[in-house]
């Protein structure tokens, strides 16, 4: 529900605060082909393959939300820091409120994590970026990765303003009548419910060793676990798959849970609870 | 759960020469018009209306025209496929008499819907059109079950000889229908739609799709409707506001596609 103004508007309206787009690279790309997403016990398996539509014809669906007033994250991916500058000059441009560099696809070759595996490279891009743009930055980085804190550290020293984590989880499912990967492009990223303690620690190991906020994201689906991750250290949350689970209104649900759980609990300000499980 | 079920094709059927129809065990409760994720291993899953309803038996009716579909073409007894579903909403169908407009391919979806209206006695007259004779099918299904047909071919091959929204028009005139139910090329359904002016209309929409489960956001129109979900079949009060409605698709990357 991110890759066109009419959808996102809908997200919009049902209670999200800030929509962050399909990522988007520099030309038109059609993704794997089917099956890309499937259902598993514990949460949803996909490979699409970073289908999008370019950023040039992008631009009409950029400039549609610009008119609602609707607020934009901007999702990017390139292969090198000079891909990643172009799109974000252009994200800019069009008017996104700010940018998330994508530097944590599982699934997508050249792309992704393929580059955000490399803290270098990561510090590089994130610095060029910052410098050619005025909006925001966040970087979202991957959990599959064995020096997570150290990625984000070098995000951090390129001076970008956020970091989102966690990017989907590598993944895999075998059909036992065809004995063969379900998805086309075999290995996918693992997302909803199962991942959400993965996410937690990632969040909770990454805001140990930087100062920037943390945008917490998978699997959570309810507002005690978005209160999971304010704990573990996030500042804001991202909700995906939960929209399968519990219907587009989710994000109105996941808000009344906060505010209900607060006033249970006698907090009024969401800021208080960020990190508290670091004491 | 949102997995494809692999299963083994029960029987084949060729309707033309380049329509067929595969029948395969599926014992779930579906509403005509809704559809399947059709899994053919190592090429596709591509969404595909059903076209049988049996409480047991479910089969689907398809022309070859790509990758996805010649492989399926070439599937027969005994072979095996993945089947997930059913998706979408499917017809409502009421009132004393309805008619349905089929063009091509849309009379595999329709055919059970019209035999749902017939076994809830209303009145059926039914438009199916064709390029020409060798594309028709289902004609006597139809016909046997007890609803009006009536047949158009633009080489005037077999019946009137022209569009089938001609007939439609005709037909829309000369009678008080209470539905009008459409299944098949977009400009044709878009035009239908202008004719219909103040019958209750429905009609069942195609876009590429990824997960069915509504998601991924693929295959949305308007303002974020899921074909996979709200749809594909849209009334007229949602098809005034859908503005992609008989104008464009898209393709797999989001491009729109001027119909």
């Amino acid at each position: 529900m991110d890759k066109d103004a009419g959808s996102i508007e809908r997200v919009f309206n049902s209670g999200a605060g800030a929509i962050v787009t399909k990522s988007i690279g520099l030309k038109p790309r059609n993704g794997f082909p089917n099956p890309t997403v499937i259902e598993l016990e514990h949460g949803i398996l996909n490979a699409i393959g970073l289908p999008n539509p370019g950023i040039d014809n992008f631009k009409e669906e950029l400039l549609k939300l610009k008119k609602l007033n609707i607020p934009v994250i901007g999702s990017i991916f390139g292969s090198d820091y000079k891909e990643f500058v172009t799109l974000a000059e252009k994200m800019q441009n069009y008017g996104v409120n700010a940018l998330e560099l994508n530097l944590s696809c599982p699934h997508a070759k050249g792309y992704g994590l393929e580059i955000g595996c490399d803290p270098n490279l990561v510090k590089e891009i994130t610095f060029k970026v910052k410098k050619s743009t005025k909006i925001p930055v966040f970087v979202k980085i991957s959990p599959n990765l064995a020096n997570i804190t150290e990625v984000a550290k070098s995000a951090e020293e390129g001076n970008a303003d956020g970091i989102v984590a966690i990017n989907t989880v590598k993944a895999m499912k075998i059909d036992l009548e065809l004995q063969m990967p379900v998805l086309s492009n075999k290995i996918g990223g693992y997302s909803g419910n199962a991942v959400k303690p993965i996410g937690i620690r990632c969040v909770y190991e990454i805001s140990k060793n930087i100062d920037i906020p943390i945008i917490g994201v998978g699997g959570i689906t309810t507002g005690k676990d978005a209160i999971e991750y304010f704990m573990a250290g996030a500042s804001a949350v991202q909700v995906g798959s939960a929209i399968y689970y519990r219907g587009l209104d989710v994000f109105k649900k996941i808000c009344d849970e906060i505010k209900i759980w607060m006033k249970h609990h006698e907090y009024n300000n969401l800021s208080d609870l960020i990190g508290a499980a670091h004491k | 759960m949102n997995y494809p079920k692999v299963l083994k094709i029960i029987e084949t059927r060729n309707e033309t020469s380049d329509i067929k129809t595969i029948m395969f065990e599926y014992p779930e409760d579906i509403t005509p018009g809704q559809f399947f994720m059709i899994w053919i291993p190592n090429i596709d899953e591509i969404p595909m209306s059903v076209s049988f309803i049996d409480k047991k038996i479910k089969g689907i009716t398809f022309k070859r025209i790509g990758d996805a579909t010649n492989a399926l073409f070439k599937l027969k007894a005994g072979d095996k496929m993945g089947v997930r579903g059913p998706y979408g909403n499917g017809f409502k169908i009421n009132g004393q008499r309805i008619l349905f407009v089929a063009g091509g391919t849309g009379i595999a979806m329709i055919a059970p819907s019209v035999e749902k209206a017939i076994n809830k006695e209303i009145k059926t007259n039914v438009l199916i059109g064709a390029k020409n004779k060798s594309e028709l099918f289902f004609e006597n299904r139809i016909k046997k079950y007890g609803a009006e047909l009536f047949v158009s071919t633009d080489d005037g091959s077999q019946g009137y000889k022209g569009f089938v929204t001609d007939l439609a028009k005709e037909k829309i005139s000369n009678n008080k229908f209470d539905q009008v139910l459409t299944c098949g090329p977009e400009l044709m359904m878009k035009k239908l739609f202008e004719l219909s002016q103040n019958i209750s209309f429905q009609a069942s929409l195609e876009r590429y799709m990824k997960c069915g489960f509504g998601i991924c956001g693929q295959c949305c129109v308007g303002k974020g409707l899921r074909v996979c979900k709200e749809g594909p079949v849209f009334n007229e009060k949602t098809l005034k506001n859908i503005e992609d409605f008989g104008v464009f698709k898209r393709d797999a990357s989001g491009r729109k596609i001027k119909f």
